[in-house]
This record gives C-alpha cells, structure tokens and sequence, in this order.
C-alpha cells in the first residue's frame, strides 16, 4: 500500500513538474515583449505630451581603477543629465570576473545593452548566436564611422556587420625600467633576440629579475610565443594557418617554441612565475622589482595602481619594441596587438547606441587619453596622450604593416584558450615546442572550418 | 511491485473499507511530500538529465544544440590524459584526507571532548575556518603563499631559518597538490572534528566507566570502546569527505585555476574549463556525467560495502 502511494505521489509529481518545466525553456522567446515595450511605447505617449519613455541601459565596464572609473561615470552624469528619461546602470568588474560572468550571461540570452569587448572570436561567437545588435546602419548615419580609424574598427565588425566600436588600440611591446637596466650596465634596449638574451644574462648577474610574468594568467606568457611566431612567420606564416591552408605545426610556430625556451632556459622570471596572476606582475613592474615586461598599452596604468607609492615607474619607466629575430620572415613594424571597445547587446535599446556615440566622441577620448585609459582610436584625441611611450605605441600600432590581433581574441574562444594552456606548458617545461605547437593545430582543425 | 500491491488492494478490500479517513491520510502524505519531491526533480533529475542530453552534442552553449556527436564526448574524456590526471589527482585528495585529515580531526576531537581548560575556546577556533567561505579562504591563503617573501608570510618565516630558500609553493609543478591540500585540511577538519565530537558525546560513560574498572587502560578504552562505538560517525565521516574530494572546485580554481599546466586539475576545474573557458559545453556536461558516476558509483559501492548505512546518525 505504501509503495502505491509512493507511486502515486510520483506520478502526480511528475506531471506537475513537466507541466512546470515546459515553460521553462520557453522562457527566452517569451522574454523579447518587455524590452520591445520602449520600442513600441513612444507612439501613445508621443501623441499626447511628447514626455519620452523612460530608458534604462545597463552598462558593464572593466575598468576598476578610481580614476579610469571615475571618468566612465562622469560621462554618464553627463548624458543622464541631458537626457532625463535615460537611466544608465553602470557595473564595473574586475576583468577576469568579468569574463566569468559573461560566459554565464551570454548562455542565458541576456547581455547587458553595452559592455567591454576585445572584439576578435569571442565577439564573433556572440555575432553568430544572435546576442548582439547590429549597428551597421547607425555607424553609417551621419559619418560617424569615419571618426574611428579604420583598423581599430575592423576588430569589431564580422561578416561585414558592425557590433560595437573601439575605444582603444594599441600594440604589446616591452615596458622597462631604465634605472634597472643601467645597474646592469645595458646602455641601450635590445634590438635583436640575441641581444635580448645577452641583456637577460646581464641582469641576472647584477642581480636583478629580468622580466616579470603572470603565468598563472596564462596570457601574459602567450604574447611571447605569439609574438615570437610573428617575427620568424609575418604575416603569410598566421594567415596561412588560420585559412587552413597552412597548420600551426608550420616551422615558424615550432620556431616560435624553441626561441621561448631558450629563454625560459635562462631562468629569467620572478620566483614562483607559473603561480603568479597580471596583477602580481605589475606589482613587481610598478616597485621596480622587475626591470621588464612584455605588455600591452594598458600597462604603465597597472603598473602605478599596484606600486606602493601609487606613482608606479614615472620617469624610470622605458619602452621598446619586440626585436627582430635572425633570420626572421617579418617586418620589424609588424606589431602584434589590440585593444579594448564597446559593443550592444541584442536587447539594448535605442538610446543604447546614442549613449556609445557620446562615450565615444573626440572629447570623451581626448579625457580617456589623458588619463592614460585609452590610446586614442578617434582621429584628433592622439596628441592628448600625456604619455610620451604611449604616443610611441599609437603610432607604432597605426603604422603596423601586419597588425595581429592577440591569438586568444583573433581566434575562436577554444582554440585561444588552447594557445595559452599550451604556451604555459613551454613555461613550464613540460611541453616541447612541437607538442604545443600540435596541440594548437588540434584545436584549430577541430574550430576553424 | 507497486502495481501488483495496489491491484492486490482493490481485490482483497470491498468497497466500504476504503475509508474516507485512509483517502485522507494519503492524500496527506502526497500534499506533505510534494513540494520537497517538486523541487528535487526540478533542481536536480531535471538538470542531469539535461545535461545527459547536452552531453550526445558539440554545443558551444548558445542557442539550440544540433551537432549530435552520440558518445565521441565521452570517448575523448576516457582517453584524454589531463582528465587521467584530473582523477589522480582527485583520488590523491581523497587518500591524503583518509589517512590525514580525518585521524588528525579524531585526535582533536578526543582531545578538545576531554575536560581540560579552555577547550571551548579550542573547539570555537577549530570550527571557524569552516564557516569562512571557500572564496574567502582561498584569497586569504593567496596570499599566505604569496612566493615573494616581502608580500608572502609564509616565505617570510620561512627566509628567518638560515640556509632556507623562499618556495615557489602554488607555482610550482610539485609543491602545488600539497598546498593545496593543507588548505583543504585548514578548512574542513573542524567540521570532522565536530562530527566526531558529537559521536564521543553519544557514547555512555558507563561504558568506559565499566571498562575502567575492569581494568583496561587508556589504549585498550580507545581501540575497544571509543572506536567501535564511533563507528556510525566515522563511516559518516569518511563518505562525506570522499564525496567532498571528489568535487572540491572553488578553493582550487581560485588559487591555481587548476595549474601550472594542470598540475592541481581536479575533475570540476576540467570541467569548468571546457565549458565555460573553451565554450564546450557539451563536452563540459559529458564531463559533469562522469562526474555524477564516479559519485554514485562509489556512494553505492560504499553503502553496500559498510553494513549499517546509517550516515545521519552522527550528526
């Protein structure tokens, strides 16, 4: 008797939770109505008092600094104030949390109307499924396009549709403390490989660290394995590759391996290297207790937030371009690189993309610039850049023949994820060059149809 | 079964002795049971099962799954080698905690149980790191092991003894587990020791008191009558550190992200990283499966293995 009711109980169970889960996955396309209200609203109200609907955009950022965030604030005061009925919700993260979060939004089908973009294959991703508005239209409207320079604004648009803007470009390159270099007796940066190896020795018998690395990051140390592969492949070396008409187990990428551990063989990092986060590194950049990094524009920013004086390198710090390796198949000016934008999510309304255009006017660079936030993708904002080595990385960036963008953004999420696993394992030691260099080809074949 | 007892029911009984008051009674139990039983479909059969439909998929995690695979995900976990090593290393916390952690959560307890001075205080401190959150903890030992002796406490002392140098600890491929795992024992031998604590609280007194008078020393009390007397406790006790082993994720992945190169990957770090890191949700979920298996395989084996599968009452 206890069993059929047991039984029983199940069954009417059973039917209420299918009766209950059935609207469940039917959710997504029920959601649409109530962020199509704004869109449909206006006409009655128009009518009669011509008093606008109420917005809200949500707005996600990473930039976690006082300053940087401040500014993303004021800017929003500002737009509040002029448009009364609009209301931005501003959530700043922290970028590793921020890419958490998004990987479980994004599944949910609702992204917030404007948030942080590497643009690249994670982008893409998004494009592909349907999370993304697209701004084509809006970008064409009254020349507003023609404001960003053009290969900044390339990274953001797939399969000629445009998703977002850029708001910053720029170039990895090394980050030095001159002050450390003359202790170690290195009267000039090195222009070569090689001489990049001497000058690690060098430092290494002064007794300083020579470069500092993130490693449990991971792609901190996947610069170095990408950048290496763009001096010794150029740009035929990746494009063939990524077309599939070549492989990343190509002698450029396998070359790539075997330089890096060479230097891996001089044991030029901070102690405990693979355990270390991006934030750890600039720690010991900002206290001078690295004399160099190889990092992209936004590093001279982290460098002061995490020294101790919050001042950071000041009039120590240097900058130099990735050298040339011998015999390499690319160009000096080549530059491997990125940068940071805004793109609107799927569900964002109209004012969403006039908020954008204001954030992403000449004056709102020109104030990004000059707090070090941003180097400048919109014509006229470069020369507010109050950092002489940034302006370098401007207009090394603009003047770059082959400009590639970071693996882990250029390529899909898994295959990038790949690449800095595998370069870990050339840290690390635990990978050969041509290890690593098949396991990206694996992913590759498997992601890149 | 069931149906064979409910037709049996209706056979054997007329009409009239199927009171209104039996009716009600089931219907009692059915309303009392329902939301509990609601609920665990809903949060629990209905997400596996979920999951075993993503599983047969390559799905990226957006939009509908379409790319059916049938078992290729399983097939490529079964033979991938950093999984293998997911599970070594899953099984090493477990053998660690077995022959570590719970002993020394035991020997507490029969210490801080006694009557000796202070011991409220002791018992309060070794429970507090189990209230902290896992985030909480993982951040706070971060920074212990921090490698650079100026930021670090640990290598801090550690440079003060001469002729020792500063460890790299979470960055190095072979210190890692072990870091680790005093973590793990930080955090949880408190609640075993509390486990263990109501269990000696349940043994009679007679019991040792006759012993005691029989003759039997501080030995002979411990391995004749505590221990078998705690028995129910300690088998608690070990499944729920053995299922605890096997998922241990947050502490993991916040302080190495299952690194250097997969050096402290555990199953739901792996996990974790192909879903939500590569986007493969498919053969994330594949991977929660196995997951789930490997759970239930030993919670079945354990339970038949150990006579009286009486896991609450020591609690």
């Amino acid at each position: 008797m206890r069993k059929s009711i047991l039984f029983l109980s199940l069954l009417v169970a059973l039917s209420l939770v299918l009766a209950a889960c059935a609207p469940t996955p039917a959710a997504p396309t029920e959601a649409p109505p109530p962020t199509e209200a704004p869109t449909k609203a206006p006409p009655p109200t128009e009518a009669p008092t011509k008093a606008p609907e109420k917005v809200t955009i949500a707005w996600w950022h990473i930039q976690t600094m006082e300053e940087e965030r401040a500014l993303w604030q004021k800017l929003a005061d500002e737009y509040m104030a002029a448009h009364p009925n609009v209301t931005v919700e501003i959530t700043w993260m922290e970028n590793e949390a921020f890419k958490a979060k998004m990987t479980t939004v994004m599944q949910s089908g609702n992204p917030p109307d404007l948030f942080q973009s590497w643009g690249g294959g994670v982008m893409n991703e998004y494009a592909k499924a349907g999370l993304l508005k697209d701004i084509t239209a809006d970008l064409d409207k009254d020349g507003w396009q023609d404001t960003f320079s053009p290969g900044a604004l390339g990274a953001y648009s797939f399969q000629g549709k445009n998703y977002g803007v850029p708001r910053d470009m720029g170039m990895v390159g090394f980050w030095y403390n001159k002050d450390l270099f003359a202790q170690a007796g290195i009267d000039k940066p090195p222009a070569t490989w090689t001489e990049l190896l001497d000058d690690v020795e060098k430092l290494k018998a002064a007794g300083i660290t020579p470069i500092a690395v993130g490693g449990k990051d991971k792609w901190p140390g996947a610069f170095w394995w990408e950048y290496l592969a763009v001096r010794i492949g150029g740009q035929a070396a990746f494009d063939a590759a990524y077309s599939r008409t070549g492989a990343f187990t190509d002698t450029p990428f396998v070359e790539a391996g075997k330089k890096l551990q060479e230097l891996v063989a001089l044991e030029p990092f901070q102690d405990g290297f693979l355990g270390a986060t991006w934030g750890d590194e600039a720690t010991l950049m900002g206290n001078s207790k690295a004399a160099m990094d190889l990092m992209g524009q936004w590093a001279p920013g982290a460098f002061a937030d995490n020294s101790v004086d919050k001042k950071g390198l000041g009039d120590k710090a240097g900058w130099f371009p990735f050298p040339t390796v011998e015999g390499g198949a690319g160009d000096p000016a080549d530059a491997l690189g990125g940068g940071n934008g805004f793109v609107v999510g799927k569900n964002a309304p109209p004012e969403a993309v006039d908020f954008l255009k204001y954030i992403s006017s000449v004056d709102s660079q020109r104030a990004q610039a000059e707090i070090g936030l941003s180097v400048p993708v919109v014509k006229g904002a470069e020369d507010a850049l109050a950092d002489p080595l940034l302006k370098i990385v401007q207009q090394g960036a603009a003047a770059a023949k082959y400009f590639q963008l970071y693996y882990d953004q250029a390529m899909p999420p898994a295959v990038g994820s790949v690449v800095n696993d595998s370069v870990q394992g050339l840290f690390a030691g635990t990978l050969t060059p041509e290890q690593a260099a098949q396991a990206v080809e694996d992913s590759a074949a498997q992601e890149i149809k | 079964m069931e149906i064979a007892s409910a037709s049996e029911d209706v056979l054997d009984s007329p009409r009239q002795t199927r009171s209104p008051r039996r009716v009600q009674d089931n219907l009692t139990i059915v309303l009392f049971l329902l939301p509990a039983f609601v609920f665990f479909l809903l949060f629990l059969v209905y997400p596996i099962l979920q999951s075993l439909y993503y599983s047969l998929f390559n799905w990226k995690g957006f939009g509908p799954a379409v790319d059916f695979v049938a078992l290729d995900n399983f097939k490529r976990i079964l033979t991938d080698r950093i999984f293998m090593k997911a599970v070594g290393n899953g099984l090493l916390i477990v053998v660690l905690s077995l022959t570590l952690q719970l002993p020394l959560s035991l020997a507490l307890a029969l210490m801080v149980g006694r009557d000796l001075p202070g011991r409220v205080f002791f018992r309060t401190i070794f429970f507090m790191p189990y209230v902290f959150s896992e985030v909480i903890t993982a951040i706070m030992w971060l920074f212990l092991y921090n490698p650079d002796p100026e930021r670090g406490f640990i290598n801090a002392v550690l440079i003060l003894i001469p002729g020792v140098k500063p460890q790299p600890w979470l960055g190095s491929l072979t210190q890692v587990m072990g870091c680790l795992f005093v973590v793990l024992t930080w955090k949880y031998f408190g609640l075993h020791m509390l486990l263990y604590m109501a269990g000696l609280q349940n043994i009679p007194q007679e019991i040792g008191e006759a012993a005691r008078i029989d003759g039997a020393n501080r030995r002979q009390l411990l391995t004749y009558i505590t221990l078998p007397l705690l028995g129910s406790t300690i088998r608690t006790s070990v499944y729920l550190s053995v299922l605890g082993s096997l998922q241990v994720f947050a502490l993991v992945w916040i302080m190495t992200l299952g690194g250097p190169v997969n050096a402290s990957e555990v199953m739901a770090t792996y996990m974790y990283r192909f879903s939500f890191v590569r986007f493969w949700l498919g053969y994330g979920s594949a991977v929660a499966i196995v997951m789930l298996l490997i759970s239930l395989a030993f919670s079945l084996t354990y339970q038949r293995l150990v006579r009286q599968p009486d896991y609450l009452s020591g609690m």
